[in-house]
């Protein structure tokens, strides 16, 4: 049973991509950089570069952190979907595979400001 | 000649009897089952509504002269503060952060409760069970009114008080409770209970209302330390009947077991994760601190709650299942979450602010594993990005949780450098969480929590389409006045010149 009632019931999710005008949701997270609070949420056109994306809204929100101008992006480990994966930085979001609400993840190894060794 | 006779007074017994059991009455031109039609679905079995016990015998006669008595001294002490500027008496206007948080997101969960528990009297079938309701029902629309009225009078002179029903209905962190209580609201009528009754009113609600009472009498805030007054006894019949409910169901029929234990385990985590804020008046938003939240889950969660999960094995109970998971977040959250707000400050209807240095000393002594490893070197970060002029606005907005609707501030159970990641997919579309406690919750009725209305993703759909300053007036969120740090902010402003005239020559 997908939900305790009295009869057949079906929920309607309240954030479909077609909710959002043509864009989608990416939420976006540095590992192991917890002066952001939680993962960003980012809301763009599907046609977005990747290197769009990085450039623009992501290194704009990154600035706060002492390690943020040493980010070497062709060195950056990346995970969709809390796998592996690596990004083409000159294809859109949709031909990356990177769809509505995907959760994107980078790792800087070596830079650790802020954050102690677990 | 007739005589007249004096009618003899009902006895007690007799009175509690005719003013509760005899008001029920067996169904003639409609079915049992037509009448109450929410009693079956969720699967628990009763066999004997007449074995209900009432913990408190109270008649309703009595019930509306307690009550009202409360009352008039309630609303006795309420005016004497007004009247004598009581706000003045305060350790330090941050406080008031402590208590407009309570009255956007906890006030409205009374009045939830309200209309649940009058919801729960009318589905359940027992006279007994339909009573208790009632009075409980009663209650929680009293602690509403109540509550609104002793924080009335802080809005006459503070910022964020204004709009708290705006707030209720459409700001982001207040959706938290809001959900909390929606999905009571939208169980059955044993569901609730367990939610409600047991989880919220009977295990976790010491968490709550000691902290914040104790809070509010050690920081000078009269109104809300005699609206406490005015609640305890009340709340003392709420864990009676919250306890005499599962264990009810538990003594009726065998099979009921898994079921309420499946709603311990949801209600536990749920709950825990709606009150965790408190975690944060606690240890940063008291100018005087009554005890950190880590000594607060050692005697109301750990002893308190080790002692009720001790009693309830003898029915086959276990502790519920996130408990571990809830341990090892007690010395973190506060944290996490006070990080939060402070860089989503723009985006709330109360102040935050940097710890002081005396501030920092005290939580590290109060957190000796975990505040000097992880979160004093951010503090330490923002408070040279303040100094520097550039004070940390973090406008990236969060990912929310599915099921509590928190923003994912939390970290891997085990490893508190890393975010907690948990994901999956339902009818080809992603939902995110906070921890396997909001996943698990989730995966048991997903067709229920695919509707979770959540604030951010909100944003950015009609009509906001994501202009925060037309959000900003959608919330009611005057910018510059409600939201912000609270150093430089007109409360702070109003707070020290208000009490420099009231006790200087100035």
């Amino acid at each position: 049973m997908t939900v305790a009632a009295i009869r057949e019931y079906i929920g309607v999710p309240r954030d479909s991509v077609e909710n959002f005008g043509g864009k989608q949701i990416v939420y976006a997270s540095w590992d192991r950089h917890l002066l952001f609070a939680a993962p960003f949420l980012l809301c763009l056109p599907p046609e977005t570069r990747f290197r769009d994306l990085v450039d623009g809204p992501l290194t704009a929100l990154l600035q706060a952190d002492p390690d943020a101008a040493a980010i070497d992006w062709t060195k950056v480990e990346w995970l969709k979907d809390n796998q592996p994966w690596t990004p083409d930085f000159d294809a859109s979001l949709a031909a990356n595979g990177i769809g509505h609400k995907d959760q994107l993840r980078f790792r800087t190894p070596g830079l650790n400001s802020l954050s102690a060794a677990a | 000649m007739d005589m007249k006779v004096a009618k003899k007074k009902l006895g007690l017994k007799e009175k509690y009897r005719a003013l509760t059991r005899d008001l029920g009455w067996d169904t003639t031109y409609q079915t049992k089952d037509a009448v109450f039609p929410y009693v079956g679905y969720e699967g628990i079995k009763i066999h004997d509504w007449d074995k209900w016990e009432d913990p408190f015998r109270l008649t309703m006669d009595a019930y509306w002269k307690y009550q009202a008595e409360k009352e008039r001294k309630f609303y006795a002490i309420i005016d004497a503060h007004a009247q004598n500027n009581g706000h003045l008496n305060l350790t330090d206007a941050r406080y008031l952060s402590a208590l407009k948080i309570f009255l956007q997101a906890i006030s409205p969960g009374e009045y939830a409760a309200h209309k649940g528990f009058a919801r729960a009297g009318r589905e359940f079938p027992g006279v007994g069970t339909q009573v208790a309701c009632q009075m409980q029902a009663i209650d929680e629309i009293r602690h509403a009114q109540t509550q609104i009225h002793a924080m009335s009078n802080y809005n006459r002179y503070y910022n964020g008080f204004h709009a708290f029903a705006d707030t209720r209905d459409r700001i982001w962190y207040t959706s938290v409770a809001r959900s909390f209580f929606d999905d009571a609201m939208s169980a059955g009528p044993f569901e609730f209970m367990i939610a409600i009754g047991f989880s919220f009113e009977y295990v976790l609600t010491n968490l709550l209302f000691v902290p914040f009472m104790s809070g509010a009498a050690y920081n000078g805030d009269m109104a809300t330390v005699t609206f406490g007054f005015s609640a305890q006894s009340d709340e003392a019949r709420h864990m009676t009947l919250g306890l005499e409910c599962i264990k009810f169901m538990l003594e009726q029929d065998p099979d009921n077991l898994p079921i309420v234990q499946n709603w311990i385990d949801k209600w536990f985590w749920r709950g825990f994760r709606v009150l965790g804020l408190v975690s944060t008046m606690m240890d940063y938003m008291l100018p005087k601190r009554v005890m950190s939240w880590r000594e607060a889950w050692d005697i109301y969660g750990v002893e308190n709650g080790g002692a009720l999960f001790k009693d309830l094995a003898r029915y086959g109970i276990k502790p519920p299942k996130g408990w571990d998971d809830a341990e090892k977040a007690i010395d973190h959250m506060s944290h996490q979450f006070m990080l939060g707000l402070y860089q989503w400050s723009f985006g709330t209807a109360f102040h935050s602010w940097i710890p002081s240095e005396d501030d920092m000393n005290w939580l590290s002594a109060k957190y000796p594993d975990t505040f000097d490893k992880y979160y004093r070197p951010r503090w330490k970060h923002i408070k040279k990005l303040a100094d520097a002029g550039t004070p940390f606005k973090n406008y990236g907005l969060a990912k929310l949780c599915q099921c509590c609707q928190l923003p994912t501030v939390f970290t891997e159970p085990d490893d508190p450098t890393l975010t907690c990641h948990r994901e999956t997919v339902y009818k080809g579309q992603k939902y995110h969480f906070c921890s396997d406690g909001c996943q698990h919750v989730f995966e048991n009725e997903p067709e229920k929590y695919v509707q979770a209305w959540l604030p951010m993703p909100q944003l950015f759909q009609e009509p906001i389409n994501g202009d925060l300053g037309a959000w900003m007036e959608w919330v009611s969120l005057r910018d510059g006045k409600d939201n912000g740090d609270y150093a430089g902010s007109e409360d702070q402003q109003n707070f020290e010149a208000w009490r420099g005239l009231a006790t200087t020559n100035q």
